[in-house]
């Protein structure tokens, strides 16, 4: 790797790192399309720098950038309040009129002779960091230390605006002034972040490591960490491919970047990096992740399934107990809409945790699995008898009620339903007698029920 | 120094131009439990808004303790309504509650050791302390009701605002909630809370503040919670009022 290539890699990385960190609080305030905003709104600011400068001038451009982008917020703050225009509207409005504004004149300026090719200003659109100089890199460390020294300073000043701004604002902060500088600083990293991923895509550098952060942590401090980190790797791997260095590195080139001769636009490339990080994270996050949350509702409908495998087995049993029978396949048919496979399946899995045995094609609860189908029959029933007498609900109405809660009781909420009853209905077993006839299960509407099995079992079907 | 916890004088709040209180005159005593009270759309939120700075003032005064409220913020907790904030934000319950402590701590300085201590204090006031370390999103409605309460304790204040504490928690927490204003004024401190539930007030509160787009009456729970002033509060609103309120947007805005 040359010299040059280190001042980009240096520059991108910084860059994805302060974005990430000043982005997250604009995802966690829901304003993730200010940057998007500013961006745009930078570019008309850029054009006019250089046509009063005549010449490319980095520092001089950046400072346009930040003066129309600013005046870019400021204008949608007056539309949504001296007209009817709704924000969402009114950011759109803003939003592409800047973006016009700074396409036509860009055109002017490249048909201006000569002007064109040292503006490079076709490159501030998509954005490319080959061009970096030492000078760039200096002003991109020197704003992001800024900016991540505000954020360092006014960390908690920061949070509590950021989660209850009513709340800050009686506590006497300077809500305004705090909003302003957090905006500011927002401001200033989103227009040097510019020439190396463009006008069109800054807005993907500020929302995507926040956003992706968000999966792996409940905590405001590890998530603008995080966020840091990821936009730090997603900015430099993207350069690092975009400049066809990882064809070079590895010898071969694994997703066929390097196929065309000039060298990849560096922004999309990092906003292509950080979307695979969110990806991985949408379903890999643990428990926010997607398959961290099915593995849950799968294992939760394979204990209600369970659960009602074992109530069963003891309502059909139960004038025999305390010495559970064998019960046959189509007896456990005809009191639930299972198909034949799923109710083997079932039983199959009972046997393995040791709660039935299998006796011919049906089963006999084991004593584990006897005392777990009385937990579960005496929730379903102390239930059943608190909605017919605490809350006059009609007896034929309750099974399917109780049906659904009784995976859920908790033994605090059982211990005060039970108190809530006249002791003396309770047998020795604690198991109350049903209040109603048993018959084919009321939630199924019996063995005729169509749909899949899955659709009955859910608790509270929602 | 006037001993007075709060005096609003003469106090008329508008949204967008249109009034929503008129010429409100308040003295809130001291040391007392105070239920806001009046039918939805009275103003009960914006009163306490409107004090706590939150929205700006038409016309009229504010004090705390004779004093305008910018130089007594340290005097004064506010528990705002449940649904203002995102409770899915990436804070714990404790987080929450440390920052009712930010006040005393001024600009730019983090939170030690003793602010931290003074947050679980808070947090086991309520009966929360089991869940300091939960992410809020994963609180029930009222232990998240009762976090912002714990968060106004720890703001140590002498004058509390409370919107709508009560409004959709469960038992548990409406006994935590009681149990909680009565050590406030065991303590001295003066507590005013925006109440719906008419049927609570008079176990709850000492002092009530009538309030229907105009202050209706105030004063001991005994003598103003009467029919004659229920039925004044409730009893239809002010049409004249609604009429003029709307004549005013209208007219701000075509002007």
């Amino acid at each position: 790797m040359n010299y040059l290539t280190m001042i980009v890699l240096l520059g991108t990385s910084l860059l994805g790192s302060v974005a990430g960190v000043l982005g997250s609080f604009a995802v966690l305030r829901r304003r993730a399309l200010m940057g998007d905003l500013l961006s745009h709104a930078a570019l008309p600011g850029l054009c006019l720098a250089f046509i009063i400068m005549g010449q490319r001038h980095f520092a001089g451009m950046l400072g346009g950038a930040l003066v129309t982008g600013l005046a870019g917020v400021a204008l949608i703050t007056l539309v949504c309040r001296f007209t009817r225009t709704k924000e969402d509207a009114a950011l759109g409005i803003v939003l592409s009129t800047f973006f016009g504004a700074g396409v036509v004149l860009s055109s002017i300026i490249q048909h201006q002779e000569g002007g064109g090719a040292k503006a490079g200003l076709e490159s501030y659109i998509y954005g490319q960091a080959v061009g970096m100089g030492r000078q760039d890199l200096y002003l991109i460390a020197g704003v992001s230390a800024a900016a991540l020294l505000v954020v360092l300073l006014l960390y908690k000043e920061f949070k509590v605006l950021s989660f209850d701004s009513g709340f800050a604002r009686a506590q006497g902060w300077p809500v305004l002034t705090l909003d302003m500088t957090m905006m500011g600083t927002l401001a200033l990293v989103t227009v040097i972040g510019l020439p190396a991923v463009g006008v069109v895509l800054m807005a993907a550098m500020l929302i995507l490591p926040g956003a992706t952060a968000r999966f792996w942590t409940n905590r405001l401090g590890p998530l603008l960490l995080l966020s840091g980190i990821i936009g730090c790797l997603t900015g430099g791997i993207g350069t690092l491919v975009s400049a066809g260095l990882v064809k070079e590195w590895l010898g071969f080139d694994p997703l066929g970047f390097g196929r065309s001769e000039s060298n990849l636009p560096t922004g999309p490339v990092i906003v292509l990096c950080g979307t695979a990080v969110f990806l991985f994270s949408v379903f890999f996050a643990p428990r926010r992740g997607a398959i961290a949350r099915l593995w849950d509702a799968v294992r939760l409908r394979g204990k209600i399934a369970r659960e009602n495998l074992l109530r069963t087995l003891y309502e059909l049993g139960e004038p025999q107990l305390p010495n559970p029978p064998a019960v046959s396949l189509d007896q456990l048919l005809r009191r639930r809409a299972w198909k034949r496979t799923t109710a083997r399946w079932l039983l199959w899995r009972a046997a393995r945790s040791g709660l039935v045995q299998r006796e011919l094609d049906g089963a006999r609860l084991t004593e584990r699995g006897l005392a777990e189908a009385a937990r579960l029959v005496r929730a379903h029933r102390l239930w059943e008898l608190f909605l017919i007498q605490g809350a006059d609900i009609a007896p034929d109405h309750v099974d399917r009620d109780a049906d659904a809660i009784e995976h859920l009781l908790t033994p605090e909420i059982l211990s005060q339903l039970e108190s809530g009853l006249p002791t003396a209905k309770l047998p020795e077993t604690g198991v109350p007698t049903s209040p109603h006839t048993i018959t084919a299960n009321a939630v199924s509407g019996g063995k005729n029920a169509v749909g899949p099995p899955e659709n009955e079992e859910g608790p509270l079907r929602a | 120094m006037s001993a007075v916890p709060l005096e609003i004088h003469d106090m008329t709040v508008a949204y967008h131009r249109k009034p929503v209180l008129w010429d409100i005159d308040l003295v809130a005593p001291e040391g007392k439990l105070i239920g806001i009270v009046g039918p939805n759309g009275a103003g009960k939120s914006t009163l306490i808004k409107a004090v706590l700075g939150l929205i700006p003032l038409a016309s009229g005064k504010v004090t705390f303790y004779g004093q305008p409220y910018a130089r007594q913020r340290r005097l004064v907790g506010y528990v705002p309504q449940r649904e203002s904030v995102d409770w899915d934000f990436p804070v714990t319950a404790l987080d929450v509650v440390t920052m009712g402590t930010y006040g005393q701590l001024g600009w730019c300085r983090r939170p030690k050791a003793r602010q931290r201590r003074q947050a679980k204090d808070c947090l086991a006031q309520v009966g929360m302390e089991a869940f300091a370390r939960r992410q809020i999103r994963q609180l029930s409605g009222g232990q998240q009701q009762r976090v912002f309460l714990a968060r106004a304790l720890a703001q140590d204040a002498q004058i509390y605002f409370m919107d709508e504490p009560f409004a959709g928690v469960d038992a548990a927490t409406e006994q935590a909630i009681v149990g909680l204003l009565q050590t406030l004024r065991e303590g001295g401190k003066t507590v005013l809370v925006v109440h719906h539930d008419l049927q609570t007030v008079r176990d709850y509160f000492d002092h009530v503040i009538l309030l229907n787009m105009r202050l209706i009456a105030a004063g001991q729970t005994e003598t103003t919670f009467t029919t004659e002033n229920l039925n004044k509060t409730y009893g239809g609103r002010l049409t004249v009022l609604d009429q003029a309120a709307e004549a005013v947007r209208r007219g701000g805005f075509t002007r």
